[in-house]
């Protein structure tokens, strides 16, 4: 590979590898030539698991950005019904409809904007996007393996995903327009074709987007949990891994065994939908005419849909306190407090996922003696979370914190996830649910709890590991900045949602116009989009950040910027395939010693010292 | 021919990673059939539920696939002794029971059409075709894994390899699967009638 001249400095780490690592003869059979040995394989079709994170980042943003803007739409029709939109009939076309020469938002694509930036962001942004990155990125990195166990499966991983996203980009063009019938695509709108615009062809487009994209996570969650449990470098015990590889772990284990449920529900679906079948559709009238179909159970659905659905909040939510639990003790140079609560905390959340599903529906008409299990259920699932949130603001007292841009983004997660989590509370009650569901108020709580806290775990995780990446740094100012405006801007568009939903104006809802119990609330909501498009401004810096400094940004010059302890800090600054140019290193210890014996930080491949003990 | 185990050994691991690999996709495929067999049961507690016997040539199939799976057993000890015929042979009879059993189903689809349960008919006949169509499709992917193992049976020379030996215990957990999964189903349906 033809590199920059950086210069071949010995450094203290690649003795300790050459002298206590251990040979795997990988570089003697030449597989770098084998896997890039062009453009194409290089950087289109790349095994290389660290392309590969990068392939699922950049499409990650690019969906970020078409989701962002999505609600930006829905947001103008929400804070200024009155006004003209004349202005996006250039983007938007039919959707538009102009009377009079003023132009508004046609109703039933205001569903489809809705219903696809839903989609969208959980999916493609917060599902493959982050765990797709850093799961890719760190696992062989921080494991110390060569690659994923099947670099091959991994490859098709992401072009699945690619493929989903295809399927999902021509649904918004569709005459008939994407689906609408909302992100959980419950029947009946979602199974009876000639039920919304959105439920015909865009509907069946959005289930076969869907399933390839559960096909990319299946093949991505085998390799993660297979690479984990087998390809860990000598001395790499379990309890020696950092909290990022036991997050992506568990998250890989929860989408193996969630998704697939997901699928059922799926094939019953697509039977309703083509082959007359009647699992989750009873007896309907439709342009009053009635169907065939008798009995089906739409609560059926919801069922197995939140048997994934729930799951896939913490498949979203637990790379992103992984990420945040390295990057606050790297940057606060203190241990993790509290490690292996923080490891029992990752599992107990884990399965907790699995138990507490119908939360989700509780006002949808399931028995009240079994919303009681789950009330109990989702109560319990704080008690580790809040483990959590403890060690981390441990974690920072007392620390000598560097305030970069990941460590900001850091502690901005920690904040988010407080202050989303406490409302969990309120809404995990099937009581007070009476009052909240379908409100603002949950609107309010999971985007700020697993929505914007998610983004922010991505944020740190990207400015953290970027130089790794690229061998460049993010511009730090810009990304202060970034963090600035949207930490506040988040805040201002969610916190006033609260009110709104304790008032309980309802989501969802195309135009308040007709409801004078919620009209005082007109100038709120402008404030709420004002805040929005504001935010979205502040991304838009993050992505000319990001792409300047792939090619502009400060070059690194020593491999290990940060002075954290983990092995991928140990490979070169251009990291080749197999990640290590000779032998790989061998483990000596834990993740997190840092400040211990009077030292900064020491690696984890340093061996003990004479009379150290291991014990923290 | 001479079995000979040649090349070195997997060191790092008590498992090989494909082999662990597949396993997990296992339990992720199986999931998908513990969702539908409790949609299945969650469906049939809220009434309107239609009971049948299921024909009895499901029964005789599972005859069938089980068979199929000890043939391929019994391939495999063949194989790993080095007794070629033995290792030919009882695949061939492994993937042709295997085909058979696909034949059977769709037989069995027909049966239950004929007596008036089709798949519109009620949840229950619609559970009955999705649940045993969804495991045909993982059968006939069996089938694709057989076919290639049944290429290399008869075009490659006889030698036992640490690659080749991992590879036919790949295809051996995968077909044990699909065919055990048949009868947890078979098992499953008995009891819920």
């Amino acid at each position: 590979m033809a590199s920059v001249a950086t210069k071949p400095i010995v450094e203290q780490d690649d003795l300790i590898i050459e002298e206590y690592g251990y040979d795997d003869h990988f570089h003697d059979h030449h597989h770098g030539d084998k896997y890039q040995s062009n453009f194409l394989t290089t950087y289109v079709f790349s095994q290389d698991h660290k392309i590969i994170a990068k392939q699922f980042l950049i499409t990650g943003m690019f969906w970020a950005v078409v989701g962002g803007l999505m609600s930006l739409v829905f947001r103008l029709q929400l804070g200024f019904p009155e006004e003209n939109m004349a202005w996006l009939k250039p983007v938007l076309g039919k959707w538009i409809n102009i009377n009079d020469g003023i132009g508004t938002l046609s109703p039933e694509f205001y569903y489809a904007l809705v219903t696809m930036h839903g989609t969208i962001i959980v999916f493609f942004v917060l599902t493959a996007g982050l765990s797709g990155t850093f799961s890719n990125l760190l696992i062989p990195l921080q494991v110390g393996a060569r690659d994923m166990a099947s670099p091959f499966l991994n490859m098709l991983s992401y072009w699945f995903f690619f493929l989903a996203g295809v399927i999902m980009f021509l649904s918004l063009f569709l005459s008939t327009g994407p689906f609408s019938g909302g992100w959980t695509a419950y029947p009946p709108l979602s199974a009876l074709p000639q039920a919304s615009s959105g439920s015909g062809a865009g509907m069946t487009l959005w289930l076969l987007s869907l399933v390839f994209f559960v096909v990319s996570v299946l093949l991505g969650g085998i390799n993660y949990i297979t690479t984990v449990l087998n390809l860990r470098t000598k001395g790499m015990t379990m309890w020696r891994l950092p909290l990022t590889i036991w997050a992506f772990f568990v998250t890989a284990v929860l989408g193996l065994l969630s998704f697939p449920v997901l699928v059922s529900g799926f094939l019953m679906l697509m039977l309703d939908r083509g082959l007359g079948t009647s699992f989750f559709l009873s007896e309907i009238y439709i342009g009053g005419q009635a169907l065939d179909h008798v009995g089906g159970s739409p609560i059926l659905y919801q069922h197995l849909f939140w048997f994934l659905g729930h799951p896939e909040v913490y498949i979203i939510i637990l790379p992103a306190m992984g990420l945040v639990s390295e990057v606050l003790s790297v940057h606060s140079r203190k241990p993790i407090f509290g490690y292996k609560a923080m490891v029992y905390s990752i599992l107990a959340i884990g399965f907790l996922s699995f138990i507490v599903w119908a939360h989700h529906m509780f006002m949808s008409g399931v028995n009240p003696f079994i919303s009681n299990f789950f009330v109990i259920f989702t109560l319990i699932i704080a008690v580790p979370s809040a483990v959590k949130v403890f060690n981390w603001i441990a974690t920072l007292y007392g620390g000598n914190v560097r305030f970069t841009s990941a460590s900001l983004f850091a502690i901005g997660f920690v904040s988010l996830f407080i202050s989303g989590g406490l409302t969990g509370i309120f809404l995990g009650n099937s009581a007070i649910d009476i009052q909240l569901h379908d409100t603002y108020f949950v609107v309010a709580h999971f985007h700020i709890v697993m929505g914007v806290a998610a983004f922010f775990g991505m944020f740190a995780g990207v400015y953290q590991w970027f130089p790794k990446m690229y061998g460049r740094f993010m511009n730090e100012t810009l990304g202060k900045i970034h963090f600035w405006g949207t930490i506040i801007g988040s805040y201002a568009i969610f916190w006033p949602m609260h009110y709104l939903g304790m008032a309980g104006v309802p989501r969802r809802y195309y135009s308040f116009d007709s409801f004078d119990a919620f009209k005082h609330f007109a100038e709120m909501n402008q404030f709420i989009t004002v805040a929005a498009i504001l935010t979205f401004a502040f991304q838009i810096l993050f992505v000319i950040n990001f792409f300047y400094s792939i090619w502009k940004g400060k070059k690194m010059t020593t491999k290990n910027p940060w002075g954290a302890t983990t092995l991928e800090w140990t490979t070169p600054i251009e990291t080749g395939h197999g990640n290590w140019p000779g032998k790989i290193p061998a483990v000596q210890r834990w993740a997190y010693d840092y400040g211990k014996d009077g030292k900064d930080f020491i690696a984890q491949i340093e061996p003990l010292a004479e009379g150290e003990s291991e014990t923290h | 021919m001479n079995a000979v185990v040649t090349s070195e050994v997997y060191s790092r691991n008590k498992i090989h990673p494909k082999k662990f690999a597949l396993i997990a996709a296992c339990a992720g495929m199986f999931m998908s059939f513990i969702a539908l067999t409790s949609a299945y049961i969650v469906r049939q507690a809220a009434g309107n539920w239609l009971e049948f016997q299921l024909p009895a040539i499901f029964y005789y199939n599972t005859l069938v696939v089980v068979a199929s799976s000890l043939f391929l057993h019994f391939s495999y000890k063949g194989f790993l002794k080095g007794n070629t015929r033995q290792y030919r042979f009882s695949m061939v009879a492994a993937f042709v029971l295997g085909l058979l059993f696909l034949v059977l189903q769709y037989q069995g689809w027909h049966e239950m059409d004929n007596l008036g349960l089709g798949l519109t008919v009620n949840p229950s006949s619609s559970f009955i075709y999705l649940i045993s169509g969804w495991h045909a499709a993982h059968i006939l992917g069996g089938i694709g894994v057989l076919a290639v193992a049944l290429l290399h049976a008869f075009l490659l020379v006889h030698k036992v390899t640490v690659k080749r030996k991992q590879r036919f215990e790949l295809t051996l957990i995968f077909w044990h699967f699909v065919d055990f999964l048949w009868v947890y189903l078979l098992v499953f349906f008995t009891i819920q009638s």
